[in-house]
């Protein structure tokens, strides 16, 4: 689902990457919570993701969800991040052939969804294997 | 505490049942189980249904299915786990039982999937996963399991052949079940140059889009030894357990442990060991899963799943049969309905009633149904007495 509502209450988390890090036990978390489930502290601090990464697992997508039909097939991975953080993205700008646990990824800042249900266009952050 | 016994099972045949809607299939599988335990009025009702609004615009289902029953005004609820809400349901269920509010209570799932469309089928899914930090991005439910199933590859050395030998297994135990919505044989070549689905998934790697129902009638053990009607099968092990939804925010992506914590507890609670366990019925919504439930569930170390498949393990005929009854991925997998389709087929193979498919000698079984990607399981031990 994917409202204006929606869009703009994760624009931090989907344009800045702004994470929290629980203040007591240094915990990071994405999308932010409010209670670390490590230590059970409340407190955090704004914390900003780093742009590099490793690809853990990969797959290509070629049966897809409602709003992504245009671009199947496309690349997906969970990557773990430089600070050890993982995320869930696609990866774009990547033939499926040099999918590989391992690949180095930046992250960069991509269209996800063409056009909601509401006409909004959605913006986030997507892999893109290092040059 | 009091014990619990089931006492009457029911189900559907699993499949594209165009000319059922949501709450017929219910009844029917409802009326089955009340006729099969032998009583004409029930207590409470509690239905597992992942979706209704989704797959047929209709909520507030436990009062429309205790009044379409025919037993209105008794207390009727559904309850909703994603893909573990039919193992829920007799959870619930069973909490009713023990603890002394209700004494003959149905336990049914139901799920209607084939009134939308493929597409809205596929998003109605989807929402058993975290909305914000997977579905957006595109990602699917079989993308999901796929990258669960590249990284179990990459760790352990698992062979694609390993994930196709799941689903052959389970459609040589589907053709003997007549419930079954895929009754026929399949062949390792064949679900590896099956339409690609999300790699390194394939289409005979997903369990299908199915309509059905599945319903069983549970009471206090001691009530069920003054009926005697057929042997009784009592309920030794009920957990169920959480974890984060989102996939990646595991700490192991190839490790079940929700299914793992459950598992733990049901062990505990039944006083039996992995080993003691005759055989299983599993969630096996796509190849890769059941071998990551093996590992769970304790029957193989951490790893060993595929390889344990490919040697036979998991056969009919192996030392540990896994979806006697075609699992979800031949029998069908009305979302909803699954938990207790799973239920229906141990208590059958408890009772020596499962025909051609019957495995020899079994006393105990277990049954595992996962939501989501893993973000919830529940697992049962049943024991014939």
């Amino acid at each position: 689902m994917l409202t204006p509502a929606i869009v703009r209450r994760n624009t931090p988390q989907r344009y800045r990457m702004e994470a929290a890090k629980c203040a007591k036990c240094g915990k990071v978390f994405f999308p932010p919570r409010l209670i670390c489930d490590a230590c059970k502290s409340r407190t955090f601090k704004p914390y900003t993701l780093p742009q590099e990464g490793t690809v853990v697992s990969h797959t290509v997508i070629r049966t897809a969800p409602r709003g992504f039909g245009d671009e199947a097939p496309y690349c997906m991975g969970i990557v773990e991040l430089t600070d050890g953080t993982r995320i869930l993205c696609q990866i774009a700008d990547c033939e499926p052939e040099r999918l590989e646990i391992g690949l180095k990824v930046a992250i960069e800042f991509r269209k996800i969804q063409e056009a909601g249900e509401s006409g909004v266009i959605a913006y986030g952050y997507k892999a893109v294997p290092e040059r | 505490m009091r014990d619990v016994a089931i006492i009457g099972i029911g189900m559907t045949d699993f499949g594209e049942l165009w000319n059922d809607s949501l709450r017929d299939l219910f009844v029917k599988a409802a009326l089955d189980a009340m006729d099969d335990a032998g009583v004409d009025h029930i207590d409470g009702l509690v239905a597992g249904c992942m979706s209704p609004g989704l797959f047929a615009g209709q909520e507030h289902i436990g009062s429309l299915l205790a009044d379409y029953l025919g037993q209105a005004p008794i207390p009727g609820v559904r309850v909703e786990s994603a893909c573990a809400s039919g193992g829920m349901a007799l959870r619930t269920g069973i909490a009713y039982v023990a603890s002394g509010m209700h004494d003959v209570v149905l336990c049914g799932g139901v799920e209607k999937m084939t009134d939308v469309s493929g597409a809205q089928a596929t998003y109605a899914l989807a929402t058993a996963a975290d909305q914000d930090a997977e579905a957006f991005h595109g990602a699917t439910f079989p993308g999901l399991y796929a990258l669960m199933a590249t990284a179990h590859m990459h760790k352990y050395g698992t062979r694609r052949e390993d994930l196709a030998q799941v689903a052959v297994k389970n459609h040589d135990n589907g053709m003997l079940n007549p419930h079954a919505q895929y009754r026929m044989k399949i062949t390792v070549d064949q679900v590896i140059n099956s339409v690609k689905v999300a790699d390194p998934l394939n289409i005979l790697d997903c369990s299908p889009i199915t309509d059905g129902a599945a319903a069983v009638i549970i009471c206090p053990l001691e009530m069920a030894k003054k009926l005697k009607k057929k042997p009784i099968v009592k309920i030794t092990g009920s957990a169920h357990a959480t974890d984060t939804i989102a996939l990646h925010q595991r700490a192991d992506m190839t490790w079940l442990k929700s299914t793992a914590d459950a598992a733990a507890q049901a062990y505990k609670q039944a006083g039996v060991k992995p080993s003691q366990i005759d055989f299983a019925e599993v969630h096996d919504c796509f190849t890769i899963a059941e071998i990551c439930v093996l590992e769970a569930l304790g029957v193989v170390k951490k790893g060993q799943g595929g390889k344990a498949t490919r040697e036979g393990l998991t056969a009919r005929d192996g030392k540990f049969p896994v979806n006697p009854s075609g699992g979800l991925k031949s029998k069908g997998h009305p979302v909803g309905a699954t938990g207790i389709a799973q239920i229906h087929e141990i208590v059958t193979q408890l009772r020596g009633d499962a025909g051609k498919r019957q495995l020899k000698g079994v006393k105990r079984g277990l049954a595992q149904n996962m939501g989501g990607s893993g973000g919830s399981a529940v697992v049962h031990i049943l024991e014939v007495l």
